[in-house]
């Protein structure tokens, strides 16, 4: 945890509310995105027994299941979360114009792409695991199920890999959506329940976040938000009614009444998240979003536009495990996501910015000189390179020689020249490039003038090269060789449920 | 044993095992042969000494290293031990050769690795080779292995047939700046050091060990071995009487300070707590302990009689260090050196001192004013490093109740199917060093 962000946290603590860490919108919101609550069996691995599931606060659809550990029900569940999560995703994939031409016409990608928000990291899981359990289920055969089980599968964990890439807003867990924008006043783990952490943003009226919090450490008034269920409820509530769904020998109208009674004990526990999920939305709706959100949203909508592809190609499920090089590339890919990612929230949000000038990694101060138009002829071509000096009263931990760019001019580049400490503060001289126009004068007002109070800071978010890795049938002996290929076979679904 | 005897019976156990190593490099059973390495125990002697012994055979090698520096060290050693040999120094683009490469004729400087096709051996970092699309050697010479990261092996290993890996398995492992748990278990786990790839695919490999550590002085061989190589272990190239400190001037004044150097200089080790509070991660008293000791170490000129100059010779600031475990206490450090750090006394983290040397060393302990101890702080590699830098004294400066706050913390990292226990553990290592200074303790203020 930052300093800025402890600050934040003690301060949340001394107002009796969150406190905001940022200014814009760090995440991308869809007009519609799709909320899914579900909740597990204690003691299961991973075997649902309820869901919430729609794109709207009044278009919220309850799916249970009457007896969690019996396996047809399982897949007769995912076959109808099936029908909403794939009928979803689907109105993206086939709205018309939806694809539109890429830069110079190579790449295509869909005009928008589904979004699906969890309540916490936890219920991520549960979407990975259960995209795990379907994926390589079949259609036909032994153990056949409906064919959209494996389709979810499939979208399931696209959905579920695609949330560990920092900076993706394809799949999001609303209560690190929401500890990104607000510091509450209580720890971080804490902060994992989604209604006491609603409460210290958004108390009800006459309430501080404090009190607001601790009512939401009541299961019964606030239930949780999953997958877990409260262990009360389990036992008192839940385990009769299912053990009256399955009882043998009952009439079938006696039966369909503890289902109805099932349905209504888990809608109960439900409502109070759903209703907390779209206020969540309806407070990160309210933040303007960050000017470079919208360029992460159009590397999902990539993502999602070639897994499409991949899809209607008849390309073959995750597979269960990374190979060498698939792990090593994606480990490079996420180190690249996770650098530019850091890079372009301090760079859109000064308040983010300002953790990294406590750190001394960025400064801002005020122009204190300006050449604007020196010319460095010492190369074959003259070529403008104006110099500024900051003045600073940030620890400055940067060297000379290291290259900064300012969230004001992000497309012009500084070199260090020197930095001294004085006493009134640190001055930084800089060398600027770029974004002043070809003539070897300034063009006017790109370069900063005296008297102006600037921050520049080593982050930069320019493309970074994909690292280059051997393909696959040539993965060194070091690293046990090419593996075998995977082909689906009819093992894959006798496979264990859980 | 006298000294004379007991620096003979090291030569030759050293030795055994240089040429235990040359010998399976000779032998075409294995792919590739592990030198596990403890502090100072000559791994860059011995990988200077196998190139030599390849090229000479015939075989044309490359050498990895992790940093340019690291590189650098290599190609100057290799020049300077075999001028005849054609050396190429394969870099990055704005690489500038340092005074060591430079001052060999015979090693050439490349961007492209075409162009040294005339060298037997090519040096450069990992990070380079990994651009190299072309080529194929027989032989590879891996430094600080257990410092790569298993992808940068995997992009590397496709240039040769065989490879030497050199490390020492005590440092601190490579680490990723992202937390995915997802390839926990598999056997090519990327954020996995490349050694433990490596042995982990190919579980027959011969691995070595280096037995002799001619950096650590004899009461700091054994403190390092138990805590941090307990199953392989190492003995001190040198004995109490060849490794001695003095000072030029007596203690007068500084009272406190003094005794805890006057306590290292004696027994090799002093631990400084400061009284038991918890504070944030630049703890202003423990930052200027440091400096303070430093300073003193300095104003007092520390002598050193060592194998190298039994004679005595005075350690300037620049051989002396002050290790911390994050950057920004290394910053408040230098903030409260002042001048003399300017002047040459090295402050940084345990993650650069990695390779390092120095006579003497003082330590903020990663523990030090903690509430809690994270597996951060608890790394055994991390610790390893801070108090395997120094050829004399090392000097802790610590808040009290460290044994305790351990106890507080038994490790709750979960365990993972299919993951071999790493040994040593940070919690164990942490309390064997503590146990260690308890008798070596001068109580500050």
């Amino acid at each position: 945890m930052s300093a800025l962000l402890a600050f934040a946290r003690a301060q949340a603590v001394a107002a009796g509310i969150a406190q905001p860490v940022s200014t814009v919108r760090h995440v991308h919101l869809s007009d519609r995105p799709l909320v899914l609550i579900a909740l597990t069996l204690a003691g299961e691995a991973n075997a649902p027994l309820a869901a919430m599931v729609g794109d709207g606060p009044e278009s919220g659809r309850l799916l249970i299941v009457s007896q969690p550990r019996n396996r047809d029900q399982r897949f007769a569940f995912a076959a109808e979360l099936a029908g909403i999560v794939v009928g979803h995703i689907d109105r993206y994939r086939e709205s018309a114009g939806a694809v539109r031409p890429g830069r110079a016409g190579r790449r295509e990608r869909y005009a928008d792409a589904p979004q699906i928000i969890v309540p916490n990291p936890a219920s991520i899981g549960f979407v990975r695991l259960l995209g795990r359990s379907t994926r390589f289920r079949r259609p036909v055969g032994e153990y056949a199920v409906d064919p959209a089980v494996p389709v979810l599968g499939r979208w399931l964990t696209f959905f579920a890999e695609r949330a560990e890439v920092p900076g993706s807003s394809l799949l999001l867990a609303a209560t690190q959506a929401l500890a990104l924008h607000w510091a509450s006043g209580q720890s971080m783990v804490e902060d994992l329940n989604l209604a006491a952490l609603m409460g210290w943003i958004d108390p009800p009226a006459g309430l501080t976040g404090a009190e607001a919090a601790t009512i939401a450490e009541d299961p019964l008034a606030w239930p949780p938000a999953g997958p877990a269920t409260d262990p009360t409820f389990d036992n008192e509530v839940l385990a009769p009614l299912i053990r009256a769904c399955s009882r043998h020998g009952m009439s079938s109208l006696r039966q369909e009444l503890a289902v109805f009674d099932l349905h209504k004990a888990l809608a109960g526990q439900l409502a109070p998240t759903w209703k907390l999920m779209w206020r969540a939305v309806e407070l990160l709706r309210a933040l303007p979003p960050g000017q470079r959100v919208a360029a992460r949203w159009e590397s999902d909508r990539d993502a999602f536009t070639s897994y499409c592809e991949h899809l209607r190609d008849g390309g073959p499920p995750q597979p269960r495990r990374d190979s060498a090089v698939a792990a090593a590339r994606r480990l490079n890919s996420l180190e690249r996501s996770q650098a530019s990612y850091a890079a372009q929230r301090a760079l859109d949000d000064p308040l983010v910015l300002a953790q990294y000038r406590l750190t001394g990694e960025a400064f801002g101060g005020l122009v204190t000189t300006a050449e604007p138009d020196r010319v460095d002829a010492s190369g074959k071509r003259r070529k403008l390179r104006p110099l500024i000096t900051v003045l600073t009263d940030d620890p400055v931990r940067i060297e000379p020689g290291s290259d900064l760019v300012s969230p004001n001019r992000p497309g012009q580049s500084a070199k260090v020249r020197s930095v001294s400490g004085g006493s009134v503060g640190t001055s930084v001289v800089l060398e600027l490039s770029g974004g002043m126009g070809r003539a070897l004068t300034a063009a006017p007002g790109s370069v900063p003038e005296t008297g102006e109070r600037l921050c520049y800071t080593t982050l930069t978010d320019s493309y970074q090269a994909r690292g280059p890795f051997p393909d696959r049938e040539a993965t060194p002996w070091t690293h046990g060789g090419p593996p075998p290929a995977y082909t689906p076979t009819h093992a894959d679904v006798t496979e264990d449920w859980s | 044993m006298t000294d004379l005897g007991r620096a003979a019976s090291a030569r030759e156990k050293s030795a055994a095992a240089v040429s235990k190593v040359l010998a399976l490099l000779g032998d075409r059973e294995h792919r590739g042969v592990v030198v596990d390495s403890p502090p100072g125990a000559g791994k860059s002697t011995l990988v200077v000494r196998a190139a030599r012994e390849l090229a000479a055979a015939g075989e044309p090698l490359i050498v990895v290293a992790q940093t340019n520096n690291q590189v650098d060290d290599l190609v100057d050693r290799l020049a300077e031990a075999a001028p005849e040999l054609a050396i190429g120094r394969l870099c990055g683009q704005g690489y500038v050769p340092s005074d060591g490469v430079a001052r060999h004729a015979g090693v050439v400087v490349e961007q492209q690795v075409r162009v040294l096709g005339g060298c037997l051996v090519i040096a450069g970092t990992a990070a380079k080779w990994a651009t190299v699309s072309e080529g194929y050697w027989r032989w590879a010479i891996v430094d600080e292995a257990y410092q790569m990261r298993s992808d940068m092996l995997l992009r590397i290993a496709g240039r040769f047939s065989r490879g030497l890996f050199v490390g020492d398995p005590g440092q601190l492992d490579p680490f990723s700046t992202v937390e995915v748990d997802r390839w926990t278990g598999l056997t090519w786990d990327p954020m996995l050091s490349a050694v433990a790839v490596l042995l982990r695919n190919n579980p027959g490999l011969p691995v070595c060990q280096l037995p002799v550590s001619w950096r650590l002085p004899s009461s700091a061989a054994p403190v390092v071995a138990e805590a941090f190589y307990p199953f392989t272990g190492f003995t001190a190239g040198s004995d109490a009487g060849q490794r001695r400190v003095e000072f030029s001037t007596r203690a007068f004044g500084a009272g406190l300070l003094d005794e805890a150097i006057d306590l290292a200089a004696a027994s090799g080790w002093a631990l400084y707590e400061l009284p038991a509070r918890h504070t944030i991660r630049t703890d202003g008293e423990a930052t200027a302990a440091c400096a303070a000791l430093a300073e003193r170490v300095l104003q007092r000129g520390l002598i050193c009689y060592s194998e190298r100059a039994p004679g005595g010779e005075l350690a300037g600031p620049g051989r002396i260090a002050i290790g911390t475990a994050h950057r920004d206490q290394a910053q408040a450090i230098r903030a409260q050196l002042g001048p003399l750090s300017a002047a040459g006394v090295t402050v940084d983290t345990a993650n650069r001192l990695q390779g390092r040397e120095f006579d003497l060393t003082i330590v903020l302990h990663p523990l030090s004013g903690r509430r809690d101890a994270t597996a951060f702080h608890l790394e055994a590699g991390r610790l390893c490093v801070l108090t395997s830098r120094h050829r004399h004294a090392c000097i802790v400066v610590a808040r009290a109740g460290i044994p305790e706050l351990l106890d507080a913390h038994p490790a709750t990292e979960p365990v993972h199917l299919n993951v071999p226990a790493k040994f040593p553990d940070g919690w164990a290592a942490n309390h064997a060093v503590m146990a260690h200074l308890a008798n070596r303790k001068v109580r500050a203020l």
